[in-house]
């Protein structure tokens, strides 16, 4: 059964060692560096599981959640949301928006795979 | 003949009377009883003070001497009585409306309420008052030696007798003149006192004059015989003395201060006048009906050189009369006690008013606020000033000896009171009087009064003979009695027209020549057109006031609560069940105290006048006003410049707490800027290093790939700290310049070098070397890295096919201008303003840079004393510095 990750990241770097530590586990890494675009890229993709940025060029990570979250069939879609800014306020703002997983860069690779384990399990699960 | 001791006896015995009388009338009109106290025929027989023992004794003495020349001093007053009864009443208006205390008071208030010139009439009429008053005392004195002279017991002294007579004068001036302060200065005991003397005197001289005519010449017939014999009935009229006599007689009538307290102060109605203009003339024809026969049969059968002032006693004592003559007496002793009593009151007001107040006023520290009573103070003062003017004229009696006629001391004070007369008439009628004009008219009348007539009349104690025979230094046109070398005048004559005419002159050209001040201004307008502005009682007469307009207008001006509050409590007072109390004066007054707290005194009581209706408002009301809202108005002000400095600092406050909240989320936003620039190559760095740890699979190449991102993400880390370092010391100005001499061209040279070296981009910079040959002073340093920094951008951003990148420099006047414009798309307008912002991103920044170069470009420019700018229109992105040729610590 193939498990499919989009990660939409500005930082080629991040994006990069993401990819790494995901394709080994067993996902199909698909990666996306710009906001604007990022809804219809989600819907093409169509992944398992989707890791966000917040700060990314053309529209912010929150604002694409939101958006996100308003469409019909991606109400259920685990969402796991990185930021670099790190403050309590973010934080909230992105459970407002129907965040699935919020985590602070920079983060320990075991983290952040067990981040993602988690929510496929629950994904799957129900 | 009678004794000393009877006479004695009879003087206390009509005193007590008088006391009596003045007694009663004081407490019928406390009561306010006794209309007839106030009546026309009172005022007319008060105004007869005129005729003092200068008239009872001196007018037979006169006409014995100098003939028909004793009529013109009965003349002077009856044509002002007649014939200028308009300008009494005038003077009688003035003096109720402005409720004037004394002649010096009127002129003063006429002036401008000048103090200086109040006291200057004072001493006028205090000089001239003296020997007046010594004169009553000679006749008085005469009178009793001449029955001293007939009394065995031989106690009578003359000099003790004089002091006595002054002192009982004094004593009962005292007691009357003095009891009590009436706000109008009006004694009704003493007018019916002085009223009483009057039919007295007349009564007396009436009966000597009737017992000659009829008990010693033997009816009119013989009588008209014996007058056609003597010389006195021969009409022998010196043109100049009779002119001056009735001119002087009719001046000193008005303005001699105690004519000025019964026809003025003592006035209670201005219609008496009307009964006075033809009662007083035919009081003075009945008391000056008898003097020429008196005067006649005095010189027929009297021995030769007998004093003929005193006929009037000694030929009803030579015929044996003692009754007749002791009721002379009593009619000469009435003269003299009338005139002193009355004068000792006109200038004991003056002095106490204008002398001694100020005086004691000022000693009390000046403090305005004398709230205590003062009247007890104000009495005192009058009872020493009324001692201290009999002192005087006891001593002028003593001093001249008691030598000269009666008729011409009178005529000495006459002259000296007339000098009034121009300032007082002028006063009244002439607008532009002035206080300065009134002041020198004075002041020149006076001196010549006392350098012509006074010090020459006293004999050789005050000036020496030498001085009036060749006058003083030798300068004989300045002789006291030939003036200008004008001789062989009558003294009199001389004095008066000399004094007066120049103390006209001097009245008038200073007048034109001053300038009033507004008070004067106004108070000349309102003494010149009293008629005009009807009479203010200060009391308030509420006969026609409506309650209701009355309660409309409290409740404008204190609130409907407080009005209604107000009134209540009024009604209630007077006990009535109305709402709304009876506008009673009492009520009245007490409103305008109440409004007053809020709108001023002023606005009060005009408008209170308005409603009221018993006072229009005269010009000093709506002067007083338009003073008040003048100080309304300041104060306000005030308030308003005050409200606008609170609005200012308000503003000011708003302004700093923005600019602080600012502040605190420019550093929040800050901070999280740096944040998430240190934790985006930490993040890149932590993942890659711990896949190296973790993963023993890796490939070589992988291995040497995760290094070399591991290192550059450090080297970036380096990098950022580096910029935020040097930010923050460029930003603290806390930066030490390295300022050294080079040309533009060599440190472009290095900036462009160093930037191009060790990179794989392509650039082409395009420079016009010739024109770039500046010498520059600055920090070289600093500003290679602002070239370097534009130059790497370039680099960094421009999207053309074949970068290239523009650089020009010009010197425009102590400055240089460098332009760095690249060939790509360049900056969009929205994020122009952003650019040189810390963490400034425009677009997708993914080159690396954290978004502080531009920032310290301009915190460096600025340093340097110059400027960054982004250039607008030029193709690319285009950056424009601008810096001084030579580096000025001042420009930091």
């Amino acid at each position: 059964m193939s498990r499919k990750v989009l990660l939409i990241e500005d930082e080629p770097n991040i994006a990069e060692a993401i990819r790494f530590l995901l394709t080994r586990e067993g996902w199909q890494v698909e990666t996306h560096a710009e906001g604007a675009d990022a809804l219809q890229v989600i819907r093409v993709a169509s992944p398992d599981l989707l890791i966000l940025d917040v700060m990314l060029p053309g529209k912010s990570g929150m604002e694409i959640l939101r958006d996100l979250r308003e469409l019909e069939d991606m109400q259920g879609l685990p969402v796991l949301m990185l930021t670099a800014r790190g403050q309590t306020r973010d934080r909230e703002m992105a459970e407002n928006a129907g965040v699935s997983r919020f985590m602070t860069k920079p983060f320990s690779n075991s983290e952040m795979l067990t981040a993602v384990r988690d929510l496929h399990a629950q994904a799957t699960q129900s | 003949m009678a004794t000393l001791n009877v006479l004695i006896l009879v003087c206390l015995g009509y005193v007590v009377l008088l006391f009596g009388v003045a007694f009663a009338a004081d407490r019928l009109a406390a009561a306010g009883k006794g209309a007839w106290l106030r009546s026309s025929l009172i005022y007319t027989l008060s105004l007869s003070i005129y005729c003092t023992a200068w008239t009872f004794y001196g007018a037979v003495g006169n006409a014995a001497r100098s003939g028909l020349e004793f009529v013109t001093i009965y003349l002077g007053p009856t044509l002002v009585m007649i014939s200028w009864w308009w300008g009494l009443r005038k003077l009688v208006r003035v003096g109720r409306s402005h409720r004037v205390t004394s002649i010096a008071d009127l002129i003063s208030s006429r002036y401008g309420k000048s103090n200086t010139l109040a006291i200057c009439v004072t001493i006028l009429a205090v000089l001239g008052g003296t020997p007046y008053i010594a004169l009553q005392l000679q006749s008085i004195t005469l009178s009793f030696s001449i029955f001293a002279d007939a009394d065995p017991s031989g106690l009578y002294r003359e000099g003790s007798s004089v002091f006595w007579v002054a002192a009982g004068l004094a004593v009962f001036a005292i007691l009357f003149g003095t009891r009590n302060l009436d706000a109008n200065e009006r004694h009704h005991g003493v007018v019916t006192a002085i009223a009483l003397e009057s039919v007295v005197k007349l009564f007396a001289l009436l009966a000597v004059g009737a017992f000659v005519v009829w008990g010693v010449a033997g009816g009119v017939g013989p009588m008209m015989d014996r007058i056609d014999a003597s010389e006195i009935g021969h009409w022998n009229v010196d043109t100049g003395r009779w002119t001056t006599f009735i001119f002087l007689s009719a001046a000193a009538f008005v303005c001699l201060p105690r004519m000025f307290q019964v026809m003025v102060v003592e006035n209670t109605d201005e219609g008496h006048l009307r009964t006075a203009a033809w009662a007083f003339p035919l009081y003075l024809l009945l008391i000056s009906l008898f003097v020429v026969p008196i005067a006649v049969v005095g010189l027929d059968i009297m021995p030769e050189g007998s004093n003929p002032d005193l006929f009037v006693l000694t030929v009803p004592l030579s015929q044996g009369n003692d009754w007749l003559a002791m009721l002379s007496f009593i009619g000469g002793f009435s003269s003299a006690t009338s005139m002193v009593i009355v004068t000792a009151m006109a200038l004991s007001t003056m002095v106490s008013n204008h002398v001694v107040m100020p005086i004691w006023l000022s000693t009390q520290g000046g403090s305005g606020s004398v709230s205590g009573d003062v009247r007890h103070i104000v009495l005192l003062a009058r009872r020493i000033s009324i001692a201290v003017i009999m002192a005087l004229g006891f001593f002028y009696y003593r001093l001249s000896g008691g030598g000269a006629a009666l008729a011409s001391i009178g005529l000495i004070a006459f002259a000296g009171i007339a000098q009034i007369l121009p300032a007082l008439v002028g006063g009244l009628f002439w607008r532009g009087a002035t206080r300065t004009g009134a002041l020198a008219g004075l002041t020149v009348g006076f001196l010549l009064w006392i350098y012509t007539l006074l010090l020459p009349g006293m004999g050789g104690v005050l000036m020496p003979e030498s001085v009036l025979h060749s006058g003083p230094f030798g300068l004989s046109w300045l002789r006291p009695q030939a003036l200008f070398g004008i001789e062989g005048m009558d003294p009199m004559v001389h004095t008066v027209m000399w004094s007066l005419s120049l103390n006209t002159i001097a009245f008038c050209v200073a007048s034109l020549l001053s300038f009033p001040s507004p008070l004067e201004r106004l108070q000349a307008a309102q003494f010149v057109n009293v008629f005009d502005h009807s009479v203010a009682p200060r009391g308030w007469t509420g006969s026609v006031a409506q309650s209701e307009d009355l309660m409309i207008m409290t409740q404008r001006i204190l609130g409907a609560g407080p009005a209604h509050e107000f009134f209540q409590a009024e009604a209630e007072k007077q006990g009535g069940r109305a709402s709304l109390p009876e506008p009673t004066p009492a009520f009245l007054e007490r409103l305008e105290r109440e409004l007053s707290g809020s709108v001023g005194a002023a606005t009060a009581h005009a408008m209170i006048g308005q409603i009221v209706g018993g006072s229009s408002v005269s010009v000093e009301d709506l002067l007083a006003v338009a003073d008040e809202s003048a100080q309304l108005l300041e104060y306000s002000g005030q308030l308003e410049a005050k409200s606008a400095e609170l609005t200012r600092t308000a503003r000011q406050l708003r302004e700093a707490n923005t600019k602080l909240t600012q502040i605190s989320e420019q550093k929040d936003s800050f901070l999280s800027q740096v944040s998430h620039e240190l934790r985006t190559p930490m993040t890149s760095i932590r993942a890659f290093s711990e896949i190296m740890r973790d993963t023993d699979e890796l490939s070589p190449e992988e291995q040497t790939r995760y290094a070399a991102i591991i290192h550059d993400e450090a080297l970036r880390l380096t990098r950022l700290l580096d910029d935020l370092l040097d930010l923050s010391v460029l930003e603290s100005g806390r930066v030490s310049l390295n300022v050294g001499d080079d040309t533009l061209r060599s440190v472009l040279d290095r900036a462009v070098s160093s930037t191009l070296a060790g990179t794989s981009k392509t650039l082409t910079v395009r420079r016009t070397k010739a024109a770039e040959r500046i010498p520059l002073q600055t920090d070289l340093d600093r500003l290679g890295q602002v070239f370097i920094n534009l130059i790497s951008n370039a680099l960094k951003y421009c999207d053309a096919d074949e970068p290239e990148l523009t650089i020009s420099a010009h010197d425009v006047g102590g400055h240089v201008v460098i332009d760095f414009v690249d060939n790509g798309s360049g900056i969009p307008p929205g994020s122009r303003s952003v650019v040189f912002e810390k963490f400034a991103r425009v677009g997708g920044d993914k080159a690396g840079g954290a978004g502080l170069g531009l920032a310290i470009c301009r915190e460096i420019m600025q340093r340097l004393g110059g400027e960054i700018m982004y250039l607008p229109g030029q193709g690319g992105a285009a950056f424009r510095v601008r810096l001084p040729l030579a580096y000025q610590q001042a420009a930091q």
